[in-house]
């Protein structure tokens, strides 16, 4: 097992090169100028600013740069657009904000999607199957964009519980309503998948033989149904946090968190290329991390599968 | 006081199509220490009957009649009350090895669990019990095995892993549905030498369900034949293989491939199983019967006693099935 880690961690190296590289090269090819704006910029000031930043370069100068200082100062440059700020400290100011909220978001999501999609199965066809399948339905179709506003209007602007916007170092205020409008949709996909695979497993040889020991239904539920029917869950699980990660911009956005997702989404408008490149690796280095946290708990949970 | 006795039982599953009646007016009665074979083939409702007797019958099945335990009913007793009956004083064993057990619990696990549950006893001591039973079904190595998962088991021995689990509680009563039919002729025949060793050592009365004559002959005394849900005959094995009262138990025998006769091919019954959402009024093996006659499909014969120990539901004289 730890060999096996070790080994896909080692595979993630040139993984994480080839998207370097790749990025590198789109972001060379596309059109576009951080220093392009409305006013024009005068073509002495324009030849001074490329220098500065090195774009004067050739293609593999600048790429051979960008790599050196990456590999040997873990230095991901400076940012294009925001003239004081490194592109390490925008990350180490946004990424905990985001990782805060998206941990939570996270762990409402698993919960209660979990707790819905069992409690529906196990429930088959009664009531409280149809108004779990309807509330995840709902959920599902309702984009975080609309979720935002109406989370807004009603505990902000009418109830006044909750404050609209801020992050105030994370104080659970300022958590909660970004928690709810970027969970709920993961909650909705969890509680559909956990509800169909819970279905499939309640109807196996093997839960029958539990049934026939006369095991009570939460023994037979929770010892013997749980496992199996978590498995598909557990694979969306991986894909769906790095998707909450990518994800929040509209929550920076409505609630003005002040987390990565913004940052992500104005350097690709903007060109910011340095900024563009340090999130584009962070969600890659995060996306294979999180498929091998999956995979050790695949093998975790499933005897069969032993790396 | 019989050990078990079921009285005119039906099972019926509302389906798309209609409703599947797959047990129509079952009786029998079985004794403690007895050995009864239920036979029949495919869609002859001998499973189902197994399962509403323990109540573990699909979501859209329901059981009506009676089935009683040492003189208490315990048809569609509520879970909590069956969950007593189930696998301590009424075990049983599937079809299918390769997927009864859990393949994500140790077998250790899964074995210890009934004996905690339904006796109290501390996980050691169930651990050290299900060693024992392990033992008992000639597992070699039984401690070892206990930390194992199902996969690591083969088909046989997952088979006799699961007997051990039945037995474990001492059941007074061991039901085996088909417990060879997923597996190859040698390990049918120790499957088998191991109920005998069961019944013996355990003093479990013992329901055998199949459609192989051929393990049948060998292992109960007593058979009964299914067919549409319904009893078509019972009796003494011997006496039933001897001299067959039924058409159906007739054609069944005579499906048997026998090495003795030269034979160009396999006998079969004519016709196909009863479509069990349309059973004819009758008799429901009348559509197939070389004998059938006037009231066969429309009025079902009564099960009459002859020789004794026998039963018989047939409108034709013996004569003319013999």
């Amino acid at each position: 097992m730890f060999v096996y880690i070790l080994k896909r961690l080692l595979v993630a190296i040139p993984v994480l090169l080839i998207l370097i590289v790749f990025t590198f090269v789109l972001m060379y090819a596309a059109p576009g100028s951080p220093f392009a704006s409305e006013r024009g910029v005068p073509p002495a000031v324009l030849a001074n600013l490329q220098a500065q930043y090195g774009l004067d370069q050739p293609f593999h100068v600048q790429i051979w740069r960008y790599l050196v200082a990456l590999l040997t100062e873990f230095d991901f440059g400076p940012s294009f657009i925001y003239r004081d700020q490194d592109v390490n400290s925008l990350i180490a100011q946004g990424f905990p904000v985001t990782l805060t909220y998206g941990f939570w978001s996270f762990v409402v999501a698993v919960l209660v999607g979990g707790a819905l999609g069992i409690l529906a199965a196990v429930r088959h066809n009664t009531w409280l199957d149809y108004l779990a399948v309807g509330v995840s339905i709902g959920a599902q179709v309702l984009p975080n964009f609309v979720l935002a506003p109406i989370l807004v209007l009603t505990f902000t602007l009418w109830l006044g519980w909750l404050p609209g916007g801020g992050w105030q170092g994370g104080q659970w205020q300022f958590v909660v309503l970004p928690v709810i409008a970027l969970s709920t949709s993961f909650m909705a996909s969890i509680a559909r998948i956990s509800r169909a695979s819970m279905l499939e497993v309640l109807t196996s040889n093997y839960i029958r033989t539990a049934r026939a020991k006369g095991l009570p239904m939460r023994h037979v539920i929770f010892r013997h149904a749980l496992k199996p029917a978590l498995l598909p869950v557990i694979s969306y699980l991986g894909p769906a946090f790095v998707g909450m990660i990518t994800g929040s911009v509209v929550i920076d956005i409505y609630f003005s968190t002040g987390g990565i997702g913004q940052f992500f989404v104005a350097s690709a408008l903007n060109r910011d290329y340095g900024v563009m490149m340090g999130i584009t690796i962070l969600l890659g280095a995060l996306t294979i991390f999180f498929n091998l946290l999956v995979d050790v708990l695949y093998a975790w949970i499933d005897p069969k599968i032993r790396y | 006081m019989p050990l078990l006795e079921i009285t005119d039982l039906t099972v019926s599953f509302d389906t798309p199509d209609g409703v599947v009646k797959a047990v129509n007016g079952m009786t029998l009665s079985l004794d403690a220490r007895e050995s009864l074979a239920i036979v029949g083939e495919s869609g002859s409702g001998k499973t189902q009957l197994a399962f509403a007797i323990l109540g573990l019958l699909a979501k859209n099945g329901r059981a009506a009649g009676s089935v009683r335990f040492e003189g208490q009913e315990i048809l569609n007793l509520p879970e909590t009350a069956l969950n007593k009956v189930r696998a301590n004083e009424i075990a049983m064993i599937f079809q299918d090895p390769m997927t009864s057990l859990n393949p994500y619990l140790t077998v250790g696990d899964q074995m210890a669990e009934v004996l905690i549950l339904h006796k109290g006893v501390s996980k050691r001591d169930a651990l050290d019990d299900s060693a024992k039973m392990l033992d008992a079904v000639r597992i070699p190595d039984a401690r070892a095995r206990l930390s194992m998962y199902p996969h690591e088991f083969s088909g046989g021995m997952r088979q006799r892993i699961m007997a051990a689990m039945a037995l474990l509680c001492r059941p007074k009563l061991l039901i085996a549905d088909e417990p060879t039919t997923a597996l190859d002729v040698t390990v049918q025949n120790q499957i088998m030498e191991l109920m005998a060793d069961i019944q013996r050592e355990f003093g479990t009365a013992l329901i055998l369900i199949t459609h192989d004559l051929a393990i049948v002959a060998g292992s109960c005394l007593r058979t009964l034949v299914m067919y549409g849900g319904r009893v078509m005959e019972t009796g003494p094995t011997d006496a039933l293989f001897e001299a067959p009262s039924h058409p159906y138990t007739r054609g069944l025998l005579n499906a048997v491939p026998r090495l003795d006769i030269p034979q160009d091919k396999l006998l079969t019954i004519p016709g196909d199983p009863p479509d069990l959402t349309d059973l004819p009024a009758g008799c429901p093996f009348s559509p197939r019967c070389p004998v059938s006659h006037e009231p066969c499909a429309t009025v079902m014969p009564r099960l009459e006693s002859f020789d004794s120990a026998r039963l018989r539901a047939c409108h034709a004289s013996r004569e003319a099935v013999a």
